[in-house]
């Protein structure tokens, strides 16, 4: 096992793909957190779709991690596109069957590669978490927000409950690209439909009726990142969001450890 | 008890649309070169992918160092393969794709820029794949086949995009590794390349194995040829008649005519042409070559 996580980082570890994923993360956690503090005044919201955070909510504990849970979903997205192309260039490539032949175990192979990939997300998320307290902290002064509370106890919680929230959600958003490359073996195929379902479809249904978004996945597990919000609890959206992660993962490993490898 | 390579019994791949393989059977000693041909679409690849447990078979079975391909994870660690031509990332360079592969199989490192020598990339080991040309990605795919120091090498077409120097490389390289004790199994159109390093030779028609056994085996089952041109071209049927008449089997081919008899009835042959007024310009007995039986066994002339 030991040793297919480490012929996957080899991959993964590349200047191109870790330094451009990180730099996409970090752009969209800036962006994010910026314009939290920044339009912290603005008619239009300074949050997403448009909602407004006021002072009063950033200046309690969990303060300094607004901004990085606001972006949570987007890293998940970030996570769903390279765990999907990582995934699913082994078919286009033809790479998956020197794989197999190198090491014979199918699920072995797919849980290292996801172990891997786990790593890699839990990087680019520890990243992004530094980067956005960090501008919290430097634009808080000039949006008046007040930081009294973000460093003691609860404050330090609040971050590490975060944390570990938006790493869940990025996870399961890995795991969902990973299934979908499995499942339509060509990366452009299985990153436009995550990402159209995610980004578009699910918000357009939403939009028509809302009440369907308690059972998106792809809103559950956004939800997970932001520790519930006013439609969706936090413990409702860990367990369906769950339950639809295993389910794909279960049909995913059951496809490819039965499926000939004929490309 | 003898242990075979490889040992395949009734094995078969079925589709929808019909036998990709059917109830093939032949058997590879250990540490010899064993020619795997067929025409397009005979079900080589497919017979390659179930000996390496990458496509399930739906019948027959077979062994590979005497364990069955039901359980590739037994010997696996001593195959290395290159199947329908090399595979890497495009955007990791040529050390860098062996070593995720070496890392995979908990081979040495130190192997892969041995291998980078041995197949000349030694100075392009570093460049992106991206970047190789046919053969060079041809020479990475044998070095990754090599990496586990394999007691099997399977090949699929390794000479394909190689210049005639580099096809006489590998030509060499396999006879070394056979002289070792390495077993090849390897396809390749290039019929005359196989006929000098092949021992046995298994041949595939439409997913039916019509030979296997030894090279020498095959080519003694097969007729000599005299082939014949005359003066005037159509006088070839001239001829065609008189091998006709002494009960040898004659066909005319791109102008020159194809008679199965022995080498010592090419003087009859001569005498004949010369009572009947027919001057020959090329009289040349053949011994049988792997190509013209590969045609006569497989029915294939593209």
């Amino acid at each position: 096992m030991i040793r297919v996580v480490a012929a996957e980082w080899r991959k993964l570890r590349r200047p191109t793909l870790f330094l451009g994923t990180l730099g996409a993360a970090l752009f969209f956690t800036g962006l994010t957190t910026t314009f939290l503090y920044l339009m912290i005044d603005s008619q239009q919201g300074n949050g997403d779709r448009g909602r407004r955070i006021g002072r009063e909510v950033l200046n309690l504990a969990g303060g300094s991690v607004y901004g990085f849970a606001s972006v949570g979903g987007l890293l998940g997205i970030i996570a769903l596109c390279v765990f999907a192309a990582q995934t699913a260039q082994e078919y286009t490539y033809g790479t998956l069957r020197n794989l197999l032949v190198r090491q014979p175990g199918r699920v072995r192979l797919l849980a290292g590669k996801l172990i891997a990939m786990k790593i890699f997300a839990l990087l680019l998320v520890l990243i992004a978490a530094i980067v956005s307290v960090s501008i919290s902290l430097v634009l808080s002064k000039k949006a008046k927000v007040t930081t009294d509370l973000w460093f003691t106890s609860a404050g330090f919680h609040a971050i590490g409950q975060t944390l570990l929230n938006v790493t869940i959600s990025v996870i399961y958003f890995g795991i969902v690209g990973m299934v979908l490359g499995l499942l339509l073996r060509s990366p452009i195929t299985a990153i436009s439909i995550g990402v159209l379902w995610m980004l578009i479809i699910e918000n357009l249904i939403g939009a028509v009726k809302p009440v369907t978004l308690k059972w998106m996945p792809g809103n559950q597990l956004q939800t997970i990142a932001q520790g519930g919000s006013a439609d969706v609890s936090y413990s409702h959206a860990l367990t369906l969001g769950t339950l639809y992660v295993l389910v794909g993962a279960v049909v995913a490993v059951v496809l490819f450890s039965r499926r000939d490898v004929a490309n | 008890m003898t242990v075979l390579a490889i040992s395949v019994k009734d094995l078969s791949k079925k589709y929808e649309t019909g036998f990709a393989v059917s109830h093939a059977n032949f058997e590879v000693p250990l540490g010899t070169i064993c020619g795997f041909v067929g025409p397009n679409g005979a079900g080589k690849t497919t017979t390659i992918r179930m000996l390496l447990g990458l496509i399930s078979p739906t019948g027959g079975s077979a062994e590979i160092l005497g364990e069955s391909i039901k359980h590739p994870e037994k010997y696996l660690s001593h195959v290395g393969a290159m199947i329908e031509g090399p595979a890497f990332y495009p955007a990791l360079s040529g050390v860098e794709n062996l070593k995720v592969l070496a890392t995979l199989g908990g081979l040495p490192m130190e192997r892969v820029d041995q291998l980078i020598k041995t197949v000349g990339l030694e100075g392009r080991g570093q460049s992106k794949y991206k970047t190789y040309s046919l053969g060079m990605k041809q020479r990475l795919g044998i070095a990754a086949a090599l990496l586990p120091n394999p007691k099997i090498l399977i090949l699929d077409e390794p000479t394909n995009g190689l210049d005639p120097e580099g096809i006489q490389e590998v030509r060499d390289l396999l006879k070394k590794l056979a002289a070792e004790g390495t077993t090849v199994f390897v396809s390749s159109h290039l019929l005359s390349e196989l006929e000098l390093i092949s021992e046995y030779i298994v041949m595939l028609r439409k997913g039916e194995v019509v030979f296997a056994g030894t090279m020498e085996t095959l080519l003694l089952q097969q007729q000599p040829v005299i082939l014949v041109k005359a003066e005037n071209e159509k006088d070839l049927e001239k001829i065609v008649a008189i091998a006709h008449a002494d009960g040898h089997k004659a066909t005319i081919r791109s102008e020159v005519a194809h008679i199965e008899g022995p080498a010592d009835w090419a003087g009859t042959l001569n005498r004949k042409a010369f009572e009947a007024g027919i001057t020959l310009t090329q009289l040349a007995p053949q011994l049988p070559n792997l190509e013209e039986t590969f045609f006569e066994l497989t029915g294939d002339r593209t």
